[in-house]
């Protein structure tokens, strides 16, 4: 199905047209990417809609897109009247990443938000107790930033030439 | 004899002076022995290395056979620590508390590579090994270890605990051993 016969799709273009920057079906879900501040104003439509119902967050989450300098939050939301499932993007700037909380329309992102923080350092405004969930509370970096690297940076047994990184003298 | 059998051993004497009535010996082998013969321990499992170390529990491997049957969930009367699966560093803390909770004597073992080295896990997550915060008497590797390996463990600690002089933990270079791991 293309993306524009989607009546999800159809039903949000009529009322958020103009926050709406790009529409896609991806791996059989509606996938779109929003305008930062319209997204609780979407998710709030979304929810109240009699026909469409998406009243369940499976998840929110964040990726890393370095290469545009921009975090994504993604909110996939389920239509458990409909069976059916919307995947909603907001794109953030890097070095201040800020939305706003949705915990007053899903009490269920309170910990969902607070690890999109912990991993990604993305600020959600308004959330009631916006602390790191998983990481030890003293951490200073997001871990999942790619600026970051993934391994634990105080071993001294592992050289990098050990591991086919940063060759040294290799004549490569 | 049939084949049902067994033989029941006792501990072997130490080396001392045996005469009619009596037997010397020094102090420390007699309180060395006993130690030896019945190491408390407490098992900190967070992951399938603890899996093992229930087989080494059960009937089968049979850890009581050593003087081991009786764990201690609370460090205050353990002998022993074993220390069995990843350590997250939000765990390390925790773990660290449990180590200062435990009375003198005490002995330490890191049972699979996780808890030696940090194993696969080498991410900003997770503890590259134990011994970054607590004193380690005995490593077994593997992931996870056999059971048959951490009833070697349990030896080598039975060894340790045997032989140990009576005035190791009052000594500056014990002193100085939990100083460097910041233990008073």
């Amino acid at each position: 199905m293309e993306p524009a016969q989607h009546p999800t799709l159809t039903l949000l273009t009529e009322r958020f047209g103009d926050n709406i920057l790009s529409a896609d079906i991806r791996y059989g879900i509606l996938t779109i990417s929003v305008t930062q501040p319209a997204i609780v104003d979407i998710l709030r439509f979304l929810f109240d809609h009699a026909q469409l119902q998406y009243r369940y967050l499976t998840t929110l989450c964040g990726i890393h897109h370095p290469e545009v300098n921009q975090i994504a939050v993604v909110y996939q939301l389920h239509s458990l009247e409909n069976n059916s499932r919307v995947r909603l993007k907001v794109w953030l700037p890097e070095d201040k990443p800020e939305t706003p909380t949705v915990t007053d329309l899903f009490a269920g992102a309170n910990w969902m938000e607070r690890e999109t923080y912990d991993f990604f350092g993305v600020t959600f405004t308004g959330h009631p107790d916006l602390r790191r969930i998983l990481n030890v509370e003293d951490m200073t970096i997001f871990p999942l930033r790619k600026e970051y690297p993934l391994e634990d940076q105080t071993r001294e047994d592992k050289r990098d030439e050990m591991f086919g990184r940063g060759m040294v003298g290799s004549g490569q | 004899m049939s084949e049902m059998d067994v033989k029941v051993g006792l501990a072997e004497k130490p080396p001392g002076v045996e005469g009619a009535g009596f037997f010397a010996t020094s102090l420390e082998k007699v309180v060395g022995l006993a130690r030896k013969n019945s190491i408390w321990p407490l098992p900190f499992a967070t992951s399938c290395c603890g899996i093992e170390f229930m087989a080494t529990m059960g009937a089968h491997y049979d850890l009581a056979r050593f003087g081991s049957e009786r764990l201690s969930f609370s460090p205050r009367q353990a002998d022993l620590l074993m220390v069995m699966g990843t350590i997250a560093k939000k765990m390390g803390p925790i773990l660290r508390q449990v180590y200062e909770q435990m009375a003198e004597p005490r002995w330490v073992m890191s049972v699979g590579a996780c808890a030696c080295s940090g194993g696969i896990f080498d991410t900003y997550s997770v503890l590259q090994g134990i011994d970054r915060i607590i004193p380690v008497d005995v490593y077994v590797p593997g992931c996870p270890p056999r059971p048959e390996q951490i009833l070697d463990g349990i030896m080598k600690i039975q060894h340790l605990v045997e032989t140990e002089s009576l005035r190791r933990r009052d000594s500056p270079e014990y002193k100085a051993l939990l100083n460097k791991y910041g233990i008073e």
